[in-house]
């Protein structure tokens, strides 16, 4: 998908798949066109070119909604309803009985934390609190796909384990998330792939049980090592750092290991320790992003 | 099923507006104030010469003054009440979690209008019959054809609806609040100048105020109201300023009503088209 408000581009060329049952993390620095996307897949905004699918059926079409849950970031809505209320009407507009909405709202309710706040109406709610009621309103009618734009960043951190042990649960019972965030360590420990872009395109995807396997940070100490030797590193790392006889490196894979440590020691450098650590979320963000830039 | 779902909540949120209490209570005020003038005014006439054909025309013509008040207060208030539920909803995001439901953005759109609709019928049915209540048991005074009177009064505010609605699919609150008024002040100006041409017989002044009724015919849809409403004696002889000397056509109430439905058409589609 591609678009473009006047001469900005705010998604370049997004090219993605999301496999049924899966916890997809979206990540990406600010600007790099997430909720542009997002707003495409659910059909709150046409793409300029292109065309996405969600669940075999192109974006935007109204019956697939019924099967679509979605919790947009900075959740709002009429202040005067209770949660109930609230839970009772987009119930009522997903075409879920009353039958069913009668047992599922006090339910959901429990769910998301609000029970002693039941009687309360949205008006005196906090960020977090209302968080919790719109996670409750995209789940309401049992969605085969899930979408959450920053679904934690109203919470503490016990709200935030709520959310984590939720979205769990939704894959459990066979639904898809589509998880947009800027807790890296919340994708971390909940996603099962991730997906980085930038400028409205992916630069890089993976695998969450395998990134581990993937991206490697290295510290090594080393004596004798001459700048030749460390800028030729650019080869196979993201970034060097070098401090004394400390070298910090990152490198996109596990299996340019040995051809590094190769390149060390033939340009001349005594290794004294190599050490490849897995690289967090965060690192591997940083490493793929670079430096911010300010968006 | 969607549409009433929306209709439904549009019109409790309608009604949990301070504007529309504001209007109720300045209507409130109104009637009370236009029934104190009423009642004053019958006394006075009680220890005057005044012959009765003359008192009948003056409670009539203050009958028409309150119930152009009316009119006025019902306009003003369908316009400042729905200009945000469009508008302000893409602003604050609220749309977003409408619009992902299995609806069509028509039925959000039709839903929300004619929740408005319910809401200006309420308040045109309270405003206009306690007028008209308070004309006949104070004065002793009934407007001519009441009916057509008040369901004129309420395609008036659906007019103005459906454009706040229209403008509310482009710009921002502000915006689109700014330009309905601004239309509304056309239709006002351009009414009364088609009025005064009725009088001067000025055809270039007449010319004018059919101008202001096309692009906005708000205001011609009053004078046609008041022409249903005002007795065929004061109206003939110009007693009122609301008398016979230029009236609307029905061709020019056929045309309001087409203005109306393409206004909302036009908003039903720039809606269902634009990102939100």
């Amino acid at each position: 998908m591609r678009k473009v408000f006047g001469d900005k581009v705010a998604v370049r060329d997004l090219t993605l798949t999301v496999r049924r049952g899966e916890i997809f993390g979206f990540l990406g620095p600010n600007g790099a066109g997430k909720s542009t996307s997002i707003k495409m897949l659910l059909g709150l905004a046409k793409p300029t070119s292109g065309e996405a699918f969600v669940l075999g059926v192109p974006s935007g079409d109204v019956e697939v909604r019924r099967r679509i849950g979605f919790l947009p970031e900075n959740f709002r809505f009429y202040e005067w309803l209770t949660p109930a209320e609230l839970l009772h009407l987009h119930g009522r507009l997903c075409g879920v009985s009353e039958g069913k909405l009668s047992q599922r709202v006090p339910a959901l309710i429990d769910l998301v934390g609000l029970t002693p706040h039941i009687d309360k109406r949205l008006q005196n709610f906090s960020k977090g609190m209302l968080q919790r009621i719109g996670l409750a309103q995209a789940l309401v009618h049992e969605p085969e796909i899930i979408f959450l734009d920053e679904p934690t960043s109203g919470l503490d951190p016990l709200g935030r384990r709520m959310v984590r042990d939720i979205i769990r649960a939704q894959r459990e019972r066979g639904a898809t998330v589509f998880l947009n965030s800027h807790l890296l360590s919340e994708i971390e420990i909940t996603c099962d792939q991730v997906v980085f872009i930038r400028e409205g395109e992916v630069v890089t995807s993976r695998d969450m049980r395998t990134q581990q396997e993937e991206a490697v940070r290295v510290d090594v100490r080393a004596r004798k090592l001459s700048v030749e030797c460390v800028e030729g590193l650019a080869r196979w790392t993201d970034s060097v750092h070098l401090d004394g006889e400390r070298l910090s490196l990152t490198t996109p894979s596990r299996s340019r290991l040995p051809e590094i440590l190769r390149f060390l020691v033939v340009s001349g450098a005594e290794v004294y320790q190599f050490t490849p650590q897995r690289l967090s979320l965060e690192e591997l963000f940083i490493s793929v992003m670079g430096e911010d830039r300010g968006f | 099923m969607g549409i009433w779902i929306m209709a439904g909540i549009t019109f409790r949120e309608a009604a949990r507006k301070k504007i529309l209490w504001t209007a109720l209570l300045a209507g409130a005020a109104f009637l009370l104030v236009f029934g104190i003038g009423l009642r004053f005014q019958v006394g006075d006439f009680r220890n005057s010469a005044v012959p009765p054909f003359l008192r009948y025309q003056v409670i009539s013509a203050m009958l028409m003054i309150g119930l152009y008040t009316v009119d006025l207060l019902a306009v003003v208030m369908t316009t400042l009440t729905s200009v945000d539920t469009i508008s302000g909803e893409i602003t604050s995001g609220t749309i977003h979690a409408i619009a992902t439901k299995p609806l069509a953005r028509w039925q959000i759109l039709i839903g929300k209008w004619l929740g408005f609709v319910a809401m200006a019928g309420v308040y045109v049915a309270l405003m206009f019959w306690g007028t008209i209540a308070e004309g006949y048991w104070i004065g002793g005074v009934m407007a001519q054809h009441p009916v057509r009177g008040s369901l004129l009064v309420f395609l008036e505010c659906i007019v103005a609806l459906s454009v706040t609605f229209m403008f509310g699919t482009w710009f921002s609150t502000l915006t689109s609040g700014v330009i309905t008024l601004g239309l509304l002040g056309v239709a006002f100006l351009g009414g009364w100048l088609e009025q005064m041409s009725g009088f001067t017989e000025g055809s270039r002044l007449a010319m004018v105020g059919i101008v202001s009724s096309l692009v906005m015919p708000s205001e011609a849809i009053w004078r046609r109201a008041a022409f249903e409403m005002e007795s065929p004696l004061a109206g003939s002889l110009q007693f009122s300023p609301f008398a016979d000397v230029s009236i609307p056509s029905g061709a020019m109430i056929a045309y309001a009503t087409v203005y109306l439905i393409v206004a909302l058409a036009i908003a039903v589609f720039h809606f269902g088209e634009r990102d939100l």
